[in-house]
């Protein structure tokens, strides 16, 4: 294609505009107020830009589209390689659709350091949507590690009290599983002889090296997903993090574990995929359940969202290693779903925090009362966490459980009690929250949504019930991309049984 | 037409709920009352149609859901006979409901909100008695579910409140389960969701004599089961969410509670419509549960037991609306019974009577409410009787009904005495194991029905008031708007079954034939297999058979009018004398109290164990903590902590890029 390199554009427009505010040199209102537009109108423009990849996407094509090439370090055959498919498509949107709010977010209640903090949240942008562009391994490796960077310095510059212990904690967890993965990398080149994504995805590893390379990049995965038992670094980051923060974190940085599943494990190790199955299967069932059961018990608001976060995340590793088509789209759609109710919960904790820096449920109590608006919109979103149809929230839920049911039947009636157990904790806190009697004396005078705030849960309404009504736009999009997946990783399989049955002949 | 019957509700909810601010109380209750009554009389149009013959079934798309793979789901209507039947039921009492609550919520400041909910919760019944397939319906069962729960905590305020809406929701999730688990299944099995597919395929699925029929369709927790027992697995899964829905024993705790909201609500969602969503579902299925007798026995099972159940609890409850309440469960397990035995006709007549008594007792058990100052205790009333006459008249209607009194032989009777006998009836012939045990308890019950029903009457409006005098200076008869649903209400209390029983349970016929009304008017809506001759016989039984529910009801009668007007200390001394069998019975067998002991502290142990142990010290304190404490110990002294993390990491990356480039630059190392 001769046009705009689309993909690099959307990538580095963010760069742009923290360079931009980077030269916003002055600590004066009124710079601090041209920082903060500068910031909304960067990720806007991104957005709009990035909408039109879902304008000349492709459909009905399953390879990569809009690919970009040039060469990077051409003696190790390292290129800049970009291009998106079904499955990483709608991740892109899905990011630079929540860029905004995030920086409308952080409007009025990041004070300290504005400057600092927009370029971190605008660096961190690039280096989000490079992950799900790059088709390059090195590629990927670089923007999916210098990612954690700038949401490290989010956390620990701009978190709460107990940042250093957070940070210190997500550093742990994420070195272990990039170094690892560091290593599966280098043994991939040292194989196969490239670093280029789609060839690596048509080259067949030997079975006994997939088993040591899935799991090299299974700990890296696991660990960004979460899931059990790495799970517990993602409480202690969300409870720190700002409103913003936890809203990327949720939304955008926990899909990169999925979606990695979804790049890497799947179609380049699929025999090893196969065989960890019911692996994954039992720790998907451990996150739902368990760390469902401890939502249950939490008295902090954000510590119990980022609970059941790990709990639909476990929906989604299920989903995924089912390998057929309801678990795999399924958990596609459940981390997009997730991305809108799980971000939108942490902006309507956002919203309380603002007004009564408390994280505590304790501390709350009626605030119907004095704000009706707020109390429907945390309602929609705590049914669409939930599950409930006709939210976005069933769609993904409903598809992996349909999916696990086809694979294995245990599995699909342990990780349906998540139903049960989601609405027992959900409906608690949404209870302890906002019904009631507004009798805490601090909250009397607490006031309704104001317009900025409207401006940051009323689309996400929309969007959360339209999708739930109405996912076909995003099945269209996955649908080719995952038909593919399957049917490669199901002939390598048969290959595989085929070799064998041969061998033992 | 159909379009307008169910999209109605959704904007009468639209407006009241997104601009019942703007356009004041008085509006938003007439949109959503004005809109409700439309629909009521669109459906009873389209109703005519299937009672007097002629109309066809017919399917209306809108548009695809969701479609994955081989997976489809659209959302569509499908209307025949039994959706033609719900939709009257549904729309005519939700109308009511919305008429008589613009009197009964006349002082309270939320009117909007609570007309926006009762639409939604309209909109979404009607989505699930209208569709085409199992995940729409799953979709209108959540979605009651949902308006339910926000109906029943409508008073936000109430403690009390707040805790029974979570109840219902999560209870309901319980049924759900096994509903999602079903729905799984059937798509296994049939490829499909679609009712007119897996229909079309159930027949000849169990029986088609070939080989096949042996063939493992199911692998179910490790059971390798062949067609016949995985669709008895599948239809017991459907059942458990009926069994959520309709508040069957062992689910059913959660609908004592939900009386905790408005009385309206009571009177639409826990009697007349909702809690009948999970009949209609095992309706909805017959083909596929006539073909298992095991499903159909356990359906029996639960019916009739809970019907029993339900009324013993019924009997020495002393606030007005639980008596109801355990009334509606008691009639749920009827309903359940019937169907269990095939007599899927009975069951479905027995809903449609039932919403119209039990609606009219809810409203009516309001109207007295509203007139004593919102007190539910009966024990607090008595003597209303000349006070509020009109009240008392509905209420005795609905007593009526519900007892089901007529003369038995002949066709003179109301509503519940078509129904109901019908039910005993058939479950005397029925042919499955526990049919007989139906029979027994369901007798039993239709004497404790008479029981508690009269013993209602005469506690709240017969003898001496018990309300302080100042309450009784207040005592007033309700507002026309009020008492107008109650009439209407209260003719299809007297009339229903007199008007449409030939055509929902035939008549008396030639022996091996079915009545022609009852096939014109069902068709294939209500599937029977080739072995089910119950709507045939059931007709035909033993005088004394005939005669029993009236037997009972005749002494349910005697004994409520000795216990409470002759002899009124003799009750009183009774569980005095009996504590140990009162207080079973006074707290509902326990089962709040297991539950809690069984399931609620255990997962909230267990969620505490877990986070505090579990994450706390297992995973925390092996992982990170342990690790961090080792490396603090070294850093402590080197470099200063805040930096010394992001710089060990930048440094750790840096490291590892530069050993991965190195090493590419130069193929000589390979």
């Amino acid at each position: 294609m001769t046009d705009l390199p689309i993909l690099s554009i959307v990538t580095f427009l963010p760069l742009v505009g923290a360079l931009i505010t980077f030269l916003i040199w002055e600590d004066s209102e009124v710079a601090r107020r041209n920082v903060r537009y500068v910031a909304l109108f960067t990720t806007i423009v991104t957005f709009l830009v990035s909408l039109s990849i879902w304008f000349r996407f492709d459909n009905s094509r399953s390879d990569f589209q809009l690919v970009e090439k040039m060469d990077w370090i051409s003696q190790g055959g390292i290129s800049y390689h970009l291009g998106v498919d079904g499955i990483s498509m709608l991740f892109v949107i899905l990011t630079t659709f929540l860029m905004p709010f995030c920086i409308l977010a952080s409007w009025e209640s990041v004070e300290k350091r504005i400057r600092e903090y927009m370029i971190a949240f605008l660096i961190l942008e690039t280096l989000m949507i490079g992950v799900f562009c790059a088709l390059d391994i090195v590629l990927f490796y670089v923007f999916f590690e210098a990612g954690l960077i700038p949401m490290f310095l989010i956390i620990g510059v701009w978190g709460g009290v107990r940042r250093v212990y957070a940070s210190l904690k997500f550093f742990l967890y994420t070195l272990l599983g990039s170094v690892l993965m560091l290593l599966a990398i280098m043994a991939m080149y040292w194989q196969a002889g490239t670093t280029d994504i789609p060839t690596l995805m048509t080259y067949s590893f030997p079975a006994g090296m997939q088993t040591w390379l899935w799991l090299a990049f299974f700990a890296s995965f696991a660990v960004k997903m979460p899931m059990w038992p790495v799970h517990t670094w993602l409480p202690d980051a969300h409870v720190e993090a700002p409103t913003a923060g936890s809203v990327i974190l949720a939304a955008i940085l926990l899909k990169m574990g999925g979606y990695g599943f979804l790049r890497f494990s799947l179609p380049m190790f699929p025999l090893a995929s196969a065989d960890m199955q019911n692996f994954v299967f039992a720790l998907s069932i451990i996150a739902i359940i368990y760390t469902s059961l401890v939502a249950l018990m939490q008295e902090d608001i954000k510590k119990l969202i980022a609970y059941s976060s790990v709990a639909h995340m476990g929906y989604v590793t299920m989903g995924i290693f089912t390998a057929n088509a309801q678990g795999i789209q399924g958990g596609i759609f459940q981390m997009l779903a997730h991305g809108l109710v799980s971000g939108a919960l942490f902006l309507c904790v956002g919203v309380v925090y603002d007004r009564m820096h408390t994280r505590q449920i304790d501390a709350y109590g009626g605030l119907v009362n004095n704000m009706p608006k707020y109390a429907v919109a945390f309602l929609i979103f705590t049914m669409a966490n939930v599950g409930l149809p006709g939210t976005a929230g069933f769609v993904g839920e409903f598809l992996t459980l349909l999916g696990a049911f086809q694979a294995n039947t245990w599995v699909a009636l342990l990780a349906t009690t998540g139903v049960v157990l989601s609405a027992a904790y959900a409906l608690w806190l949404y209870r302890r929250v906002v019904f009631g009697t507004l009798d805490k004396e601090a909250l009397k005078s607490i006031l309704d949504l104001n317009t900025r705030e409207k401006w940051l849960l009323y689309p996400l309404i929309i969007l959360v019930i339209y999708f739930g009504v109405h996912p076909s736009p995003v099945f269209d999009v996955t649908q080719a991309s995952v038909d593919n997946l399957i049917t490669n990783y199901q002939a390598a399989i048969d290959g595989a049984v085929q070799a064998a049955q041969a061998a033992s002949n | 037409m159909l379009h307008l019957i169910v999209f109605l509700p959704l904007f009468g909810f639209l407006i009241a709920g997104l601009f019942g601010k703007q356009i004041g109380d008085k509006a938003s209750e007439y949109v959503t009352t004005g809109f409700l009554i439309i629909a009521a009389l669109l459906s009873w149009i389209n109703f005519t149609g299937f009672w007097l013959g002629g109309a066809e079934t017919f399917t209306v798309p809108v548009s695809t859901w969701i479609s994955v793979g081989n997976f489809t789901a659209d959302w569509a209507f499908k209307v025949d006979t039994l959706t033609a039947v719900m939709l009257i039921v549904v729309n005519t009492v939700s109308a009511l409901v919305h008429v008589y609550s613009i009197g009964y919520m006349s002082h309270d400041p939320h009117r909007p909100r609570f007309f926006a909910y009762l639409s939604l919760f309209t909109f979404a019944m009607l989505m699930l008695v209208t569709s085409n397939n199992l995940i729409q319906m799953f979709f209108g069962w959540e979605g009651v579910g949902l308006a339910s729960y926000l109906l029943i905590g409508f008073w936000f305020k109430k403690p009390s409140a707040n805790a029974a809406a979570i109840k219902a929701f999560v209870v309901n999730r319980v049924g759900d389960f096994g509903f999602a688990l079903g729905i799984f299944g059937v798509f296994v099995m049939f490829d499909s969701v679609s009712f007119d597919v897996i229909f079309a395929n159930a027949a000849s699925f169990v029986d088609d004599g070939s080989a096949a029929q042996s063939r493992i369709v199911l692998d179910f927790l490790g059971y390798e089961l062949a067609r016949d027992s995985a669709l008895t697995i599948i239809c017991l899964l459907l059942f458990m969410g009926a069994m959520g829905k309709s508040a069957q024993f062992l689910l059913h705790t959660w609908l004592p509670d939900a009386m905790e909201g408005p009385t309206p609500v009571s009177a639409l969602i826990h009697a007349a419509t909702m809690v009948t969503a999970g009949v209609f579902l095992v309706a909805r299925m017959s083909p596929l549960f006539e073909l298992s007798h095991t499903a159909m026995t356990v359906v029996t099972l639960f019916g009739a037991t809970t019907a029993f159940f339900a009324a013993t609890v019924g009997l020495v409850q002393n606030d007005i609306k639980r008596v109801i309440a355990y009334s509606t469960c008691s009639q749920l397990g009827y309903m359940f019974a019937a169907l269990g035995v095939g007599a899927y006709g009975a069951g479905i007549f027995h809903l449609f009577t039932h919403a119209f008594f039990k609606a009219l007792l809810f409203l009516g058990a309001g109207a007295v409410i509203h007139a004593v100052s919102d007190e539910q205790d009966m024990r607090k009333m008595g003597g209303l009787r000349t006070h509020i006459p009109r009240t008392y008249w509905m209420m005795v209607i609905g007593t009526v009904a519900l007892t089901g009194l007529g003369i038995p032989g002949t066709i003179i009777g109301t509503a519940g005495f078509f129904s109901k006998d019908a039910i005993i009836e058939s479950l005397y012939v029925g042919q499955n194991a526990f049919a007989g045990y139906a029979f027994w308890m369901t007798v039993i019950a239709a004497l404790f029905t008479s029981f508690y029903s009269w013993r209602l009457i005469f506690m709240t409006f017969h003898g001496k008031p018990r309300a302080s005098a100042d309450v009784m200076s207040h005592v007033h008869e309700s507002p026309n708007v009020m008492l107008v649903p109650l009439y209407v209400l209260a003719a299809g209390a007297l009339l229903a079954g007199l008007v449409f029983h030939s055509q929902f349970i035939g008549s008396h016929h030639e022996v091996g034939q079915l009545d022609p009304h009852y096939l014109d008017f069902w068709k294939e809506a209500l599937f029977l297999g080739p072995d089910n001759r119950i709507l045939e016989t059931f007709h035909s039984v033993p005088a004394l058979v005939k005669w029993a529910p009236f037997i009972m009801m005749a002494l349910g009668f005697a004994t409520a009018y000795w216990f409470y007007i002759r002899s009124p200390e003799l009750p009183v001394e009774l569980a005095r004398q009996h504590n140990g069998l009162y207080k079973f019975l006074l707290n509902k067998w326990y089962f709040d109290e297991l539950y809690d002991v069984i399931f609620v502290r255990p997962a909230k142990w267990l969620g505490h164990f877990l986070w505090k142990q579990g994450d706390g010290r297992m995973i925390d304190g092996l992982g990170p903590d342990g690790i961090s404490a080792r490396v603090l110990d070294v850093t402590r002294n080197v470099v200063k902590l805040q930096s010394g993390y992001l710089y060990h990491y930048a440094f750790a990356m840096l490291i590892g890029a530069a050993v991965l480039v190195t090493y590419m630059m130069f193929p000589g190392v390979r």
